[in-house]
């Protein structure tokens, strides 16, 4: 009953209300000479150093989802759970190497979204908009699954109800809100309010790892406990350890979800909006401080275990929510005031992705699609004014997928995000390096690492669903006999390089048309100051070439 | 084709005023530094390094320590390449 969890509502409520005053606030923060442009609603002025930085891209991909579905994974598999650790080790470098060249391009030539960059570089418009269809594709869920972030919190305090509407009332109002500030202040309204975000998850963590060891026996009786449950459970591939058959799952899962990440539409918002080169490389030498504090998130999993949590009951009857766990320690462990500030840090936690995602999302529409194909001249003003519609109506979007459909839904969803983000991979990074993929090509194969990947996940089953069961293919599908699994993403991804290049191949021997590359070598390394940027509102992505010619 | 190859060559040919000033906000990253990063990216994915209970440190198995200790091998290697790789001048 939430009369039960009255102090915990209490402060959730008062921190929600002051990082929504925030939000409101931040369109005068860093305040621009002129909002209505994209470059300044959607990327924040461009101008980013490296504490908001930080704080942004740190807030941006490690969300509330993260925070309560890693603890429940380790909870429920054990140490393949773990993955998320190695998955944002790997991350950086490959951003350090990869993405600070399309941070260059995209300063020299006024990109806002990946698919702008494809535009350019392959001279095809056809990738740009497979490009950017796959990216609100893969986001939409990601929103979506923020909401389901906040609803564990929800469930946990008691807010719920017998209807539809009452029990969903709460995340609407909250939605609302954030749709409201992130229309009028853009980029700049998470990136205020992450100070406060991970503010919270870095007081609530570091309590949480030092005071629930020293309650419940110590690291080493909260991993015994964990290893006894996983003995007594009947699965194979559970356990405190990774066994013979899901080691090549959890690498692969975790280099293709590493590759997948940058590529995700939000990370790269969130890197664009940085200021200079230095404030990128400074930041993937900085950002891994996420990953320790996500390595011991996982590990309320584990306490969770060890302290005896059982998860509140699911949607469908006989189902439990796995997801309810780390709410349920806190509440089990923590004084109420101090409960209330954990369940505020997750809440919040949930606002300021899914405000970049819906950010990133509208500026993927309204470059690659409005501007692309229903106004072509479209002036800056009306980019930033259809960005601005557009991130409202992707975050209707997101509560109605959650309101009128089984949140299992955007899980599975955000599943094939993941794999279907991971198709772009061959344009978007390895089109930063190298123009010799054919643009056909490239289609050809993205076209065929899709479908290829959508059938792999149709085939996995896992104990409760037989279709969409997971991202861990068993290889025996293959006509391989052997037990072991693999990760889908990177099968696919492999497919598609594998396609593409062959029909590259192809292509040039039969000298089809290339297109024409609108960007040099040089434009891959310009950084702040470039004298050949066009500064500010007379810009637009085409311009760019010519005050070198 | 050819018409659009000409900018460059352009850039880099003509002893203007410009190409002088351009010059040092490109930053050079052909370093052979950057080889480094391949080794946080390729380590944490070699499971027989962690896949093992024993030694344990405060109670974590080697599997959870181990792991967590990478994020200081990743951290150490782009904060080393970030240094080596600087525009001179910054130092």
């Amino acid at each position: 009953m939430w009369r039960d969890h009255l102090t915990e509502i209490i402060v959730f409520s008062l921190l929600f209300l002051l990082v929504s005053v925030m939000g409101f606030v931040a369109a005068r923060w860093r305040a621009p000479k002129d909002m209505a442009h994209l470059d300044e609603w959607g990327l924040g002025g461009r101008n980013f150093g490296g504490w908001i930085t930080w704080f942004l891209v740190g807030g941006d991909l490690y969300t509330a989802y993260t925070f309560v579905a890693v603890p429940a994974l380790m909870f429920g598999a054990g140490a393949a759970g773990f993955f998320a650790v190695p998955y944002t080790i790997v991350v950086y470098p490959l951003v350090f190497l990869v993405l600070i060249r399309l941070w260059s391009v995209s300063h020299r030539h006024g990109f806002v979204t990946p698919a702008d960059f494809v535009r350019t570089r392959f001279d095809s418009p056809v990738l740009a908009l497979l490009v950017a269809i796959t990216g609100i594709v893969a986001t939409m869920p990601y929103i979506a699954l923020q909401l389901v972030g906040i609803e564990a919190v929800l469930k946990t305090m008691g807010v719920t109800g017998e209807s539809t509407l009452a029990r969903h009332l709460p995340i609407i109002i909250a939605f609302a809100i954030l749709a409201a500030y992130t229309y009028q202040s853009g980029l700049r309204a998470p990136a205020l309010i992450a100070f406060v975000k991970d503010s919270l998850i870095y007081v609530v963590i570091l309590v949480a790892v030092i005071y629930l060891p020293y309650k419940l026996g110590g690291w080493g009786d909260i991993f015994d406990a964990a290893d006894a449950k996983f003995q007594a459970s009947p699965n194979p591939n559970d356990g405190v350890l990774l066994n013979g058959n899901n080691q090549l799952q959890y690498v692969t899962l975790a280099f293709g979800s590493a590759l997948a990440l940058f590529l995700y539409p939000h990370s790269i918002t969130g890197v664009l909006a940085s200021r200079n080169r230095n404030v990128i490389k400074r930041n993937m030498s900085a950002l891994p401080a996420y990953s320790l504090l996500l390595g011991l998130i996982a590990l309320l999993g584990y306490m969770a275990i060890a302290a005896g949590v059982k998860p509140l009951p699911g949607a469908s009857a006989g189902s439990v929510d796995n997801n309810t766990i780390v709410p349920l320690l806190f509440d089990q462990q923590f004084p109420d005031w101090f409960a209330g500030v954990a369940y505020a840090a997750i809440g919040i936690g949930a606002l300021v992705p899914a405000a970049i995602m819906s950010i990133a999302a509208a500026n993927l529409f309204t470059r690659n699609i409005y501007k692309e194909y229903l106004k072509r001249d479209a002036s800056p003003a009306q980019e930033a004014n259809v960005s601005k519609i557009t991130s409202l109506v992707v975050k209707v979007g997101a509560v109605a997928c959650i309101v009128f459909l089984d949140p299992q839904f955007s899980i599975d969803l955000q599943l094939i995000g993941g794999v279907i983000i991971l198709q772009t991979l061959p344009a978007v990074a390895l089109g930063l390096y190298t123009r010799w993929f054919h643009r056909t090509a490239l289609v050809v194969g993205w076209v065929a690492g899709m479908g290829l990947g959508m059938w792999m996940l149709y085939q996995v089953a896992s104990p409760t669903r037989k279709h969409f069961g997971g991202s861990a293919f068993p290889l025996e599908k293959f006509g391989f006999d052997t037990p072991k699994t693999i990760y889908v993403g990177i099968v696919a991804v492999l497919v598609n390089l594998a396609v593409a290049a062959l029909l590259t191949l192809v292509l040039r021997a039969a000298k089809a048309d290339e297109g024409v590359d609108g960007t040099v070598g040089d434009d891959y390394f310009a950084d702040e100051g470039d004298p050949r940027v066009t500064p500010g509102t007379e810009r637009d992505a085409d311009s760019a070439r010519e005050p070198v010619a | 084709m050819a018409s659009y190859d000409f900018p460059e060559v352009c850039q880099m040919a003509a002893p203007e005023p410009e190409a002088t000033t351009t010059a040092p906000v490109r930053a050079k990253d052909h370093s052979p530094w950057n080889w480094l990063l391949f080794i946080p990216i390729v380590v944490p994915l070699i499971p027989a390094f962690f896949n093992g209970d024993s030694p344990r440190i405060f109670g974590f198995p080697r599997y959870y320590w181990l792991q967590l200790a990478w994020i200081l091998l990743g951290v150490s290697t782009t904060t080393l390449v970030y240094q080596l790789t600087k525009k001179r001048g910054e130092r």
